[in-house]
Formats: structure tokens, C-alpha cells, sequence
């Protein structure tokens, strides 16, 4: 099963990659959300999978008995899924907001900040 | 194994993270009351700047101190953890965000202030200072997004067309950073099984080192990037001038030496068997970095955008510490990256007065203290005795050179030489870009910026005089670096801290 995940894995983060050497904004954005899920992925995979029991504590005990699944990367990944889900939310606002002001989706015509054209520096001291 | 509830005086190493989160909701709530912000905020940091200096002065006469939260003892809980290197690293950084408060309460536009500006420089600051004291890599990771998202925020607040170009660069290429970061920690986490430092410093020898190799390789290229070290910088150049000269001040102050400073943490303190074989990398990656970054500062006209390049070419010497790590070496490191988050923040705050607060780039001269002081600024950086840049240049030299080898007729050690040397041209080359700039802005100009503010204007002379007299007395932040070195080196100290036997 962690060879399954492990090579599906790989998938997404190949997927990821394409999409976010992409010249348009929103492919690229869609490209993070893949890389973003690749890495639950890979975080879920590490932690080992076990089909076993819940990791519930009894009334009377002070640690599960026996196998049980990892919490861990489950805890981890939580936070990493909300902690994307707000990078996420903003950058699809921050992109649309700059095709709006700067009508680019297209990265190439994003050239505000380091103009083409611009005059050389001084030659002399 | 920790047993007992924190006694009070320790809660000081949350105090903080906590106070600056509390500001900022603070803030968020009285975001109607535009004139008293900046005040809120500025007693905010300076009660955090306090707290840090106290931290600071506790971890430096009694040693590490560690609290881990709720009943989980570590290795489970989260850690928070201060050593002198992060304790003195999160003093600099709410020294500089309060010196930029103050600067920004007469030098940005009413309606970047109405939006939430001193909130998220609060979570910023909350962000910036939880990375630093930190004992936990996966809290590390949830440290650096919280700065990230502050910063998405600080970087379109003014909402012009330049912000949001620059912003998409900046958010895209350090999105991509962090989730590297984060595929390194799952990887460790399921080599090792744990993500707790002290934890992992015993627990790595068990693992296979080709493979532990492998993920601290993945850790710093994802440091790298946001690092801005070379050739993962193109970022910064095209991102940090776009803001308000005081937020570039803030953000060139606080970020990249954040990355360094986990660089330092994962490579030397948590992972240092893996470091032995990034060496040769982090080598060539420093010289290329220290000396490209200041020949992208000559090739520059827009003011800014050149003092980028500088801070870029002071990433590379702060790697050189990483590449051949001695005592002296990290000593010198260490001194460079606190010293780099003082000067480049003055840099940009005192090129910015030639700016109109609006963000036109009609830039003017300056002249008398202001001219002087960019001249003080401009030396530190470059690293010329008696200022401050000096003297973590003068410990990298004497750490990687060591007794002098090429005097005894010691056997040629190439990458020692390279790296003095590249250290060396740095100084030279940053010198060279840096004092073009200053005659550009000083000497050669027609007009003048006569109407400079009170609040801009001393603030950024107050950082000013603080870099020059530093400089004038390095004794006591040399002391800061080698305690700080010696913790990063000798990690048994921060282990009991946290109550992991080493």
C-alpha cells in the first residue's frame, strides 16, 4: 500500500511541476494546490500505513494498547490542508486581482517591477 | 522527562508570540481608530522587544530554557525552546519592527494604514519571533507561514499595480519554498520519527545517511529560496522595492534572515552529519551568491531594487559560516545575519526618505545627517573597520583561514581560499556598488527631499546611530555570536533544556 501512495506520489508532484512551470497564472496556481495535496500525500505515507485500530485511549488506560493507527501525520496534515486552503483562498484572489489591474494572466507580460527597456546604469563613478 | 507544570517566570519564552498575536487581533478589532494604531502597535513591540531582552539575558546567564505545551511531554509536545542564538535573533528582529513602526506613522498614506498595516506587522512580528524560538520543526513550518501570510498582506496593502506584480512573484516563488519545506519534514518524520529537535539530534544516528542526506539537501534548497541565496534570488530583486520603504525595510530585515537562521538550526544544530556532504554545495552556493549579488547591485538604477542585490550578496556570506564550520566561523555567521538585519533595514529606510511616501519614483537627493548616516550605513555593510560589517567579516576570515596556513607552508586548502577570497570581494564589490549609490543620491542630485518628516526621519537615524555604535563597540555583540555559536555546536545544553537526555 506505502508503494502505491509512494507512485502516486510521484504523480502529483510531476503534475505539480508541469503546471507550475506554466506560463499562465491560474495553471500555476492549480499546479501549488497538486503540490500542496502531494505532500499530505507524501506526510500520510511516511507516517506508515496501518489498518489497525483507532488511536483511542480507554477509560482506565494512559496509552492505546496494542497497534493502532498513527495520529501524527494525520494531526500534521490537518494543519497543512487549512494552512494551504488560506494560502490558496488568497492567491486566487491576489491573481485575479492582477489580471484586473494588470490584465496578465500570461507571466511574461508581468513586467511592472523590473521594466523591460530600462536605461543602463551610469557609466562613470 | 519533564514532569512538572512550567513555573511562571519561564512562560517569558511564549510571551513574544503571544503578545503579538494578541496585538493583532487587538488592532483588527480597533481597526476604525486609524491615529491610535501606530501607538497600540508601538507598545505592542516595544513590550515584546522588553520580553525578548529579558529572555535574552535569562538564556545568556542561565543557559537554554524550554517549555513544552499542554501535558505532552516532549519528545511529543510542542516545544519552545530559546538558546542565545534565537533568543538575541528575536531581540534584533522587534528592534527593527519597532524602529519601522515609528517610521511609518508619518510616511505612509492614511488609506495603507486604514487597512489592518500595524496588525500585520504584529502578526509579522508574532511570526518572526515564534520561527526563532521555536524547538519543534514542524511548529518551525507553521511559524513560516504565518510570516508568509502577514507579508502577502504587507506586500498589496497599498493595492497599486507594482505591488501586486511584485506580490504574485514573492507569494508564488515562497509558496513553493514552504511546501518544500514541508515535503522535507514528512520525509524526516518517517525516517526518523520525530520532528522534535532536541529529539532528532540523538535519534539521526539510527538512520540511513545516505537518505538523511537526501532530505537535508531538500531542506536547503527550500531555505534557499527563501534565503534568496543564488540561483533561487530572482525573487527578492523583483519583489521588495515594489512596497513602501518602510515595509521593504521590515520585510529585507526580518525574512531572509529567518530562512538563514533555520538554515543554521536544521544544517548545524539538528542535521549536522548531513551537512558534512552539502558542504562542497553550500560552498560554491555561498561564493557564487556573495559575489553576484553586489555585481547585481552595480548593474542596478532603481535604488531599491540595488539594495536588494546587497542583501542578496550578504546571504552569501552568511552561508560561508555553513560551508566551513569552525567556532569562529559560525561565530561570524551568526554575527553577520544580526548585524545584516540591522543595516539592511537602515538601508532601506534612509533610501526611502528620497522617496515620496505616495510611492512616485521621482527619487531626490538627501543631504546633511540623512546623507551622512546612508554613508555610516553603506560602510557597515561593506564591511570597512571600524564599523559594524567588519568585525563578523574578521571572524569568518579567521575561521576559515585558520592559523594562518598559507604562513606555515601548510598545504594549499582551496575551498578556504576561495571562500576568503570571495568574502573579500564581496566587501569590495559591495563597497564599490554601495558608494556609487550614496554619490547618486547625495552628491550629484539638483534637488533636494526638503520635506522629511519628524517620525520617518528619527527613526531611521536612531537605527543608524545603533549600527555605528555597535560597530564602534563589537565586544559585546561578538560575545552575543560565540555564545550563540557554542550553543549551535554544542547542543547538549539545549537538549536538557528540553528534557531530552542527550
Amino acid at each position: 500500500m506505502e508503494t502505491a501512495l509512494a507512485i502516486l506520489f510521484g504523480l502529483f508532484l510531476v503534475v505539480a511541476i508541469y503546471l507550475i512551470m506554466s506560463r499562465a497564472l491560474i495553471r500555476v496556481l492549480l499546479g501549488l494546490v497538486i503540490l500542496g495535496n502531494a505532500i499530505n500525500v507524501l506526510i500520510f505515507t511516511a507516517g506508515r500505513l496501518t489498518r489497525a485500530a483507532p488511536p483511542l485511549i480507554g477509560p482506565d488506560q494512559h496509552a492505546p494498547v496494542g497497534a493502532y493507527a498513527n495520529p501524527l501525520p494525520q494531526a500534521l496534515i490537518l494543519t497543512a490542508i487549512v494552512i494551504g486552503f488560506a494560502m490558496f483562498a488568497f492567491l486566487i484572489v491576489l491573481a485575479l486581482r492582477t489580471y484586473q489591474a494588470v490584465d496578465a494572466d500570461n507571466t511574461d507580460n508581468l513586467r511592472l517591477t523590473e521594466p523591460d527597456g530600462e536605461p543602463n546604469p551610469p557609466l562613470d563613478y | 522527562m519533564i514532569s512538572y507544570a512550567t513555573p511562571l517566570p519561564d512562560w517569558l519564552i511564549v510571551l513574544p508570540v503571544v503578545l503579538g498575536l494578541l496585538g493583532a487581533a487587538l488592532l483588527l478589532a480597533l481597526r476604525s481608530f486609524v491615529r491610535i494604531q501606530a501607538w497600540i502597535s508601538g507598545a505592542t513591540v516595544l513590550v515584546i522587544l522588553v520580553s525578548d531582552g529579558l529572555l535574552l539575558q535569562r538564556v545568556s546567564s542561565d543557559g537554554p530554557l524550554a517549555m513544552t505545551m499542554g501535558r505532552w511531554l516532549p519528545p511529543f509536545g510542542i516545544t519552545f525552546a530559546a538558546d542565545v542564538l534565537g533568543a538575541a535573533f528575536a531581540f534584533l528582529s522587534a528592534l527593527v519592527t519597532l524602529v519601522v513602526v515609528a517610521y511609518l506613522h508619518a510616511h505612509t498614506p492614511e488609506s495603507v494604514r486604514r487597512d489592518g498595516l500595524y496588525a500585520l506587522i504584529l502578526l509579522l512580528l508574532a511570526g518572526v519571533s515564534g520561527g526563532f524560538l521555536t524547538g519543534d520543526l514542524f511548529n518551525l513550518y507553521v511559524w513560516f507561514e504565518v510570516t508568509l501570510i502577514a507579508t502577502f498582506g504587507l506586500m498589496v496593502i497599498a493595492g497599486n499595480p507594482i505591488q501586486l506584480d511584485g506580490a504574485i512573484k514573492y507569494a508564488l516563488l515562497n509558496f513553493v519554498a514552504t511546501s518544500l519545506f514541508l515535503a522535507a519534514l514528512g520525509l524526516l518524520y518517517g525516517l526518523v520519527g520525530t520532528l522534535n529537535m532536541a529529539d532528532l539530534i540523538g535519534r539521526q544516528w539510527n538512520a540511513d545517511p545516505g537518505t538523511l542526506a537526501t532530505i537535508a539537501a531538500l531542506f536547503m534548497l527550500a531555505l534557499g529560496i527563501k534565503a534568496a541565496a543564488f540561483p533561487v534570488n530572482a525573487w527578492l530583486p523583483a519583489s521588495y522595492h515594489a512596497m513602501p520603504p518602510g515595509l521593504s525595510a521590515l520585510m529585507a530585515g526580518l525574512l531572509t534572515k529567518l530562512a538563514l537562521y533555520a538554515l543554521f538550526r536544521t544544517l548545524l544544530f539538528v542535521l549536522p552529519a548531513s551537512l558534512v556532504w552539502l558542504q562542497p554545495v553550500i560552498l560554491v552556493v555561498a561564493i557564487a551568491t556573495m559575489i553576484l549579488g553586489p555585481l547585481g547591485a552595480i548593474a542596478e538604477t532603481n535604488i531599491r531594487r540595488a539594495f536588494g542585490f546587497m542583501l542578496i550578496g550578504g546571504v552569501g556570506v552568511a552561508l560561508s559560516g555553513l560551508a566551513l564550520p569552525s567556532p569562529e566561523s559560525v561565530s561570524g555567521s551568526i554575527l553577520y545575519v544580526g548585524h545584516s538585519m540591522l543595516t539592511v533595514a537602515a538601508l532601506y529606510l534612509l533610501g526611502g526618505l528620497a522617496e515620496p511616501a505616495d510611492g512616485r519614483a521621482d527619487t531626490k537627493g538627501l543631504q546633511g545627517a540623512v546623507a551622512a548616516a546612508l554613508l555610516l550605513v553603506i560602510l557597515s555593510v561593506a564591511g570597512v573597520p571600524p564599523f559594524l560589517g567588519f568585525w563578523p567579516k574578521l571572524l569568518l576570515l579567521q575561521g576559515i583561514l585558520g592559523d594562518a596556513a598559507l604562513l606555515h607552508g601548510a598545504p594549499l586548502n582551496v575551498p578556504a581560499l576561495s571562500l576568503a577570497a570571495g568574502i573579500l570581494l564581496n566587501a569590495f564589490l559591495t563597497l564599490f556598488a554601495g558608494s556609487r549609490l550614496w554619490i547618486r543620491l547625495a552628491w550629484k542630485p539638483q534637488i533636494f527631499a526638503s520635506d522629511l518628516q519628524l517620525a520617518p526621519l528619527a527613526a531611521s537615524l536612531a537605527l543608524a546611530t545603533i549600527v555605528t555604535i555597535a560597530g564602534l563597540l563589537p565586544e559585546l555583540p561578538i560575545s552575543f555570536a560565540q555564545a550563540a555559536a557554542a550553543g549551535l555546536l554544542d547542543p547538549s545544553g539545549y537538549q536538557a533544556a528540553v528534557g531530552i537526555t542527550p
